[in-house]
């Protein structure tokens, strides 16, 4: 059953193309033996599909991201994430190819999570959602890539989580893939990452308004919690020198330090803003469970660890992208991942990119990321 | 488009169908020219973004990196051919990144030039400065070439690294490559290594 999608939050731009969603009444099977009955993924397209169908384009989102990756969301009234990546003429060129964006199940845009209505109980799933997985994500949009007439992705492409996804696709359905495109990720979230995660959990579990994941029932929203997640989050991201860069030791609006708690620096207030603006747009329970997905990311585990071990003989042919100066999904992180392929004869690259940006430069203007994906996929789709 | 010599050269050194690792690789026109010719199963490692970037939309398999760093990472005895093409004199570590070459190809193709060619001499002899030619054309100071030997030293590296020479070639004053008897190359004062600009020798481990 196709409709519009309904979202938690209230929209800044009603105007905006809201996309589509998919209602499945077949249940989805997860990783932790639960499943999901009816769910529904919420999803934007961009582009047309080709004749034969061969054209089709799946980007992967990040964490905090949503569908809403080429056009302006409905949600915050801000231009897509990734509009300089995605449109006419641009790498992912969409007057050439057909791109699918869909919201994971888990988030808070539309697909099913946990600020949904259990059906039953009647009420919010608050912390009755089963945990999802990574793989549980790609599970999802497996279904509506197939809802949508497609045998073959010419191209799986994300960054960070979504990143995760692409190698899960690859993974759990190279078949049904041509070309890989993971960007700043890893095979497996590495115990600091999974430490940053937990700090951000524990923030917003610690937010009285949370009230044991019932909030909607009490009319209540642990803002400030999943505020502090987020500021905390946000500093992974980035690099210290990009940091240094843009704030340094610099006063916010006032000649002198304070000598109060109220912030003093520009790098506090900017904290401050990210987190304050995040908790309009996103929802707690979702932070929680998406972040423990990403937690349970570990392609290999299954294979007793080796990563090599994941991938057969049809394989898809990979291009993965690094930055030098991503501290939460490091370069070596990447390369494991090359490593891997290469030794299971797989078609790999591996980018490496100079940038000071940190984690977030995949999300910024890097010209050698755009060269590298747009040769990539234009060789890819021409043969 | 036409090969530069010294890579046709090892273009013809490569079997069809063979599994090749380009250390090094440029911007892929050696692999691209030995998939197409002879269907091999060809991957690069190369360190400037550009190459990568070119390499990859000719959709090579590249792996950005240097052979300096990168070449453990490779399990012994998976490739037929690795190839390193005027980039041994640029490497840290020469030895160690020759003696990867040999563990993870069952040959190895290295191009080089060669510091004892004729007009080399000359420019450090009479002019006494450190001297320039077409293949060798930096300043001192800047120069990406910190480890240049002469065509018998390098074949004094492979007799230190176990290897045997299968075969070698030597680049003449017009650049095409003539096959030579190694030999030569230590037994004699003049020969290959007063003549040649550069040589490519196909190793293999002893």
């Amino acid at each position: 059953m196709v409709e519009a999608p309904r979202f938690p939050h209230a929209m800044k731009a009603p105007a905006a193309d809201a996309g589509l969603a998919v209602t499945f009444d077949e249940p989805l099977p997860l990783d932790s033996g639960r499943s999901l009955q009816p769910f529904t993924v919420a999803y934007m397209t961009y582009g047309a599909l080709n004749a034969d169908r061969t054209n089709a384009v799946l980007i992967c989102h990040a964490l905090t991201m949503d569908q809403f990756v080429a056009s302006d969301n409905p949600v915050t009234g801000k231009p897509g994430w990734w509009v300089d990546m995605v449109g006419p003429g641009k790498p992912i060129d969409t007057d050439r190819f057909f791109v699918i964006c869909a919201n994971v199940i888990g988030g808070c845009m539309g697909s099913t999570g946990p600020s949904d209505t259990d059906p039953a109980s009647g009420k919010p799933y608050g912390l009755n959602f089963p945990l999802v997985t990574v793989r549980d994500m790609v599970r999802a949009q497996k279904r509506l890539v197939e809802h949508l007439g497609i045998a073959k992705l010419l191209a799986v492409i994300g960054g960070s989580m979504g990143g995760m996804q692409a190698l899960q696709w690859a993974a759990s359905y190279p078949d049904c893939i041509k070309a890989v495109v993971p960007i700043a990720c890893a095979a497996r979230h590495s115990a600091q990452n999974i430490a940053f995660h937990e700090v951000g959990r524990q923030a917003i579990m610690a937010d009285p308004d949370w009230r044991g994941g019932e909030y909607q029932m009490h009319d209540t929203r642990p803002s400030k919690g999943l505020a502090v997640a987020r500021m905390a989050a946000h500093i992974t991201y980035v690099s210290e020198t990009a940091l240094q860069r843009k704030f340094g030791r610099a006063l916010q609006n006032r000649g002198a330090k304070s000598f109060q708690f109220s912030p003093d620096f520009q790098i506090e207030s900017y904290l401050h803003h990210q987190g304050a603006s995040f908790v309009d747009r996103f929802d707690a329970n979702s932070y929680l469970y998406i972040t423990r997905a990403m937690d349970y990311f570990d392609l290999a585990e299954e294979h007793g660890g080796r990563l090599s071990d994941v991938f057969g003989l049809n394989a898809p042919r990979f291009c993965i992208i690094s930055f030098t100066s991503d501290w939460l999904f490091p370069p070596v992180e990447n390369k494991r991942i090359a490593h891997a392929l290469n030794a299971v004869a797989a078609q790999v690259s591996f980018v490496e990119i100079k940038s000071d940006k940190g984690h977030d430069a995949f999300l910024l203007d890097e010209p050698e990321m755009y060269a590298a994906i747009r040769g990539f996929l234009n060789h890819a789709a021409g043969t | 488009m036409s090969l530069r010599p010294d890579l046709a050269a090892i273009a013809d050194m490569i079997r069809p169908g063979a599994r090749v690792l380009d250390v090094g690789c440029g911007d892929g026109a050696l692999l691209e020219h030995l998939v197409a010719t002879k269907g091999v199963d060809g991957r690069g490692i190369e360190i400037a973004q550009a190459n990568v970037n070119a390499c990859v939309a000719r959709g090579l398999a590249v792996v950005q990196g240097d052979a300096d760093s990168d070449l453990g990472d490779y399990p012994a005895q998976v490739f037929d051919a690795v190839i390193l093409s005027q980039t041994i004199q640029a490497t840290e570590k020469p030895k160690a990144v020759l003696n990867h070459l040999l563990r993870i190809g069952r040959r190895t193709a290295v191009s080089l030039p060669n510091f004892g060619y004729w007009k080399v001499r000359l420019g450090l002899l009479s002019g006494g400065r450190m001297p320039h030619t077409r293949e060798l054309s930096y300043d001192w100071w800047d120069t990406p070439n910190i480890h240049l030997c002469t065509l018998a030293d390098f074949v004094d590296l492979t007799r230190e690294c176990g290897a045997a020479i299968v075969e070698a070639h030597a680049l003449d004053d017009k650049g095409k490559a003539v096959r030579i008897n190694p030999a030569k190359l230590t037994d004699s004062y003049m020969g290959p290594n007063l003549f040649a600009r550069g040589a490519i020798f196909l190793l293999k481990k002893n």
